[in-house]
């Protein structure tokens, strides 16, 4: 669950990247944050997943008020959230069994635990033939689904996407929004950030269009109905 | 903590030591060396603290008694002189022996053949406790009565108190120096590790790992890199000290210089060695991964 209620943010060197903001995203909901290159896409997710502050106007997330919350409380937040970037950013020397294990690890899971979960988990992006390769050794759209199973692993309530199929190609794209709107279906909640019009319209899911670092629209009919 | 949580940290530490060889090689070179350097100021310091106790035993003061005293009303006065503050022995040296002291110094020449032990007088000789203190005590052992004149030579005693403080007080800026040289290559030392995992950190943040989970497995880094540079350098201070100790008892010049046997000082200097490094191995990886731990 996400809440933004008339959020500002200016970065320190004077850039006002949001300029009121708001939305709401409810559990379960399946949403796609579009908008132009420097809109405020990423911004948004940055103070989602608590990396930024807002400089004005409130930002509930699952029950975090980030306004209040004490930095403390941050790894907290950030485990009730599955995060995955356009750049996948996994750790090279780690198996891709070991990348995913390893986010369960160090929230403190037990192995008994981990052994059972990532298993499912890697079998559920359809990775359990691959789990003692390198990420070296993967195509783009394998190393993606190792960053989703990883999100997915210490059963967060949502997952945030920025760009998730930014480095891949149209087929492997389609495919991952596949997997992500299964995951959905089972109930976890999803916003995804993508630039990506037939994708998105292809999905007609809630839309949330940003640009200028405002919402332009917001609507369930899934047109993305602005010139990138 | 859950047993399955320490082998973790302990694992990632390890593989950390052998993934970045070269700089784990390196910090504990760095630790060796200030450890060994640290290692021998400390020990210079306790030598030449040694030597100048040695030769400061010998330092004494001579109180002559008067005259008119016999030997046994001279004698009487030695439960006086000795109650007297910071005097650690005296030594009674009557006329007679006095006179064969001397004549054993300076040979039986004739001329001292015919010298009366009269002449002499009765005395005391005085070894103290602190010889900085000598013309204080010296003073106080002529207040006593029958006491006639004391010797002494304070010169020498301001000598040996002046080269024992200047040396200390060296050795302890030097141990300082060293410390926070140490501190800051070890810090720098982990920090280019940090910055090989800042990929694995970002990745550790990002999945809701605690700043002080986080830290774990560096300071099991930089605790496991201290413990190893701190025994090395202890072998190779054992070592080094040996051969300098065996060089000074067969150079025929400084020979009459006793060094302290390694054995006397190994415990405590491995102690130092082992403080050293683990404060320099904690704080190291510390300062190295705060940076990272901000959001
Ligand atoms: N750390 C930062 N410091 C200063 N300005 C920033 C910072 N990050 C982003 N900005 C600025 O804020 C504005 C919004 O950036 P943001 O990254 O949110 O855009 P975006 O919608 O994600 O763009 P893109 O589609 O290219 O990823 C831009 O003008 C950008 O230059
Ligand atoms: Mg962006």
């Amino acid at each position: 669950m996400v809440q933004f209620t008339d959020v500002f943010k200016e970065y320190e060197n004077g850039v006002k990247a949001l300029k009121g903001v708001s939305f709401n995203v409810r559990d379960g909901e399946f949403v796609f944050l579009v908008g132009p290159s420097g809109s405020g896409k990423s911004t948004i997710i940055k103070l989602i997943t608590g990396e930024i502050a807002p400089t004005d106007g409130q930002v509930i997330v699952n029950d975090f008020d980030l306004n209040r919350m004490r930095l403390s409380r941050l790894p907290y937040l950030r485990r009730s959230l599955g995060i995955i970037f356009q750049d996948y950013r996994l750790i090279e020397n780690k198996t891709v069994y070991d990348n995913v294990a390893y986010a369960m690890q160090v929230v403190g899971a037990s192995n008994k635990e981990i052994r059972r979960r990532v298993a499912y988990v890697l079998q559920l992006v359809g990775l359990d033939s691959r789990t003692r390769r390198y990420p070296r050794e993967l195509a783009g759209g394998e190393q993606q689904r190792v960053a989703i199973a990883r999100a997915l692993v210490n059963n967060p309530r949502m997952i945030i996407a920025d760009e998730p199929t930014g480095n891949l190609d149209p087929a492997k794209s389609l495919e991952l929004m596949m997997l992500l709107e299964k995951i959905n279906e089972m109930g976890t909640t999803m916003l995804i950030v993508t630039h990506e019009k037939e994708l998105v319209n292809r999905f007609a899911k809630r839309v949330i269009a940003i640009d200028g670092g405002r919402v332009i629209s917001d609507g369930m009919d899934g047109y993305y109905n602005y010139e990138a | 903590m859950k047993r399955n949580r320490m082998g973790y940290f302990l694992r990632e530490g390890i593989h950390s030591i052998f993934s970045h060889g070269f700089m784990s090689f390196a910090s504990v070179f760095v630790i060796v060396a200030c450890l060994l350097i640290m290692g021998c100021f400390v020990l210079l310091t306790l030598n030449v603290n040694s030597v100048i106790s040695e030769l400061e035993s010998e330092n004494q003061m001579v109180a002559f008694v008067d005259e008119r005293y016999s030997e046994s009303d001279a004698q009487a006065l030695r439960g006086r002189v000795q109650n007297v503050p910071n005097v650690e022995s005296v030594v009674f040296v009557s006329q007679t022996e006095a006179m064969a002291n001397f004549v054993q110094q300076y040979g039986d020449s004739p001329l001292l053949n015919e010298l009366e032990p009269s002449i002499l007088r009765h005395r005391y000789v005085i070894y103290l406790k602190d010889i900085a203190r000598m013309a204080e005590t010296a003073s106080a052992v002529k207040d006593i009565e029958g006491i006639a004149d004391v010797h002494y030579h304070v010169e020498i005693a301001k000598g040996f108190a002046a080269v024992r403080s200047v040396v200390t007080v060296v050795s302890i800026a030097l141990v300082l120096v060293l410390f926070v040289i140490s501190l800051f290559i070890m810090s720098n030392t982990i920090r280019l590790t940090t910055v090989a995992r800042r990929e694995e950190i970002a990745v550790m943040r990002m999945v809701g790992a605690t700043n002080s989970f986080i830290r774990q497995p560096f300071l099991v880094e930089g605790l496991i890199l201290g413990i190893l540079g701190a025994l090395i350098a202890f072998v190779l201070q054992w070592g080094i000290y040996s051969f300098v100790v065996s060089r000074i008892s067969t150079d025929g010049v400084i020979s009459f210089i006793e060094p302290i046997p390694f054995s006397a000082v190994a415990i405590p200097i491995l102690l130092i060695f082992l403080v050293v490094s683990v404060l320099v191995g904690v704080f190291g990886s510390l300062s190295a991964i705060k940076n990272y731990l901000k959001v």
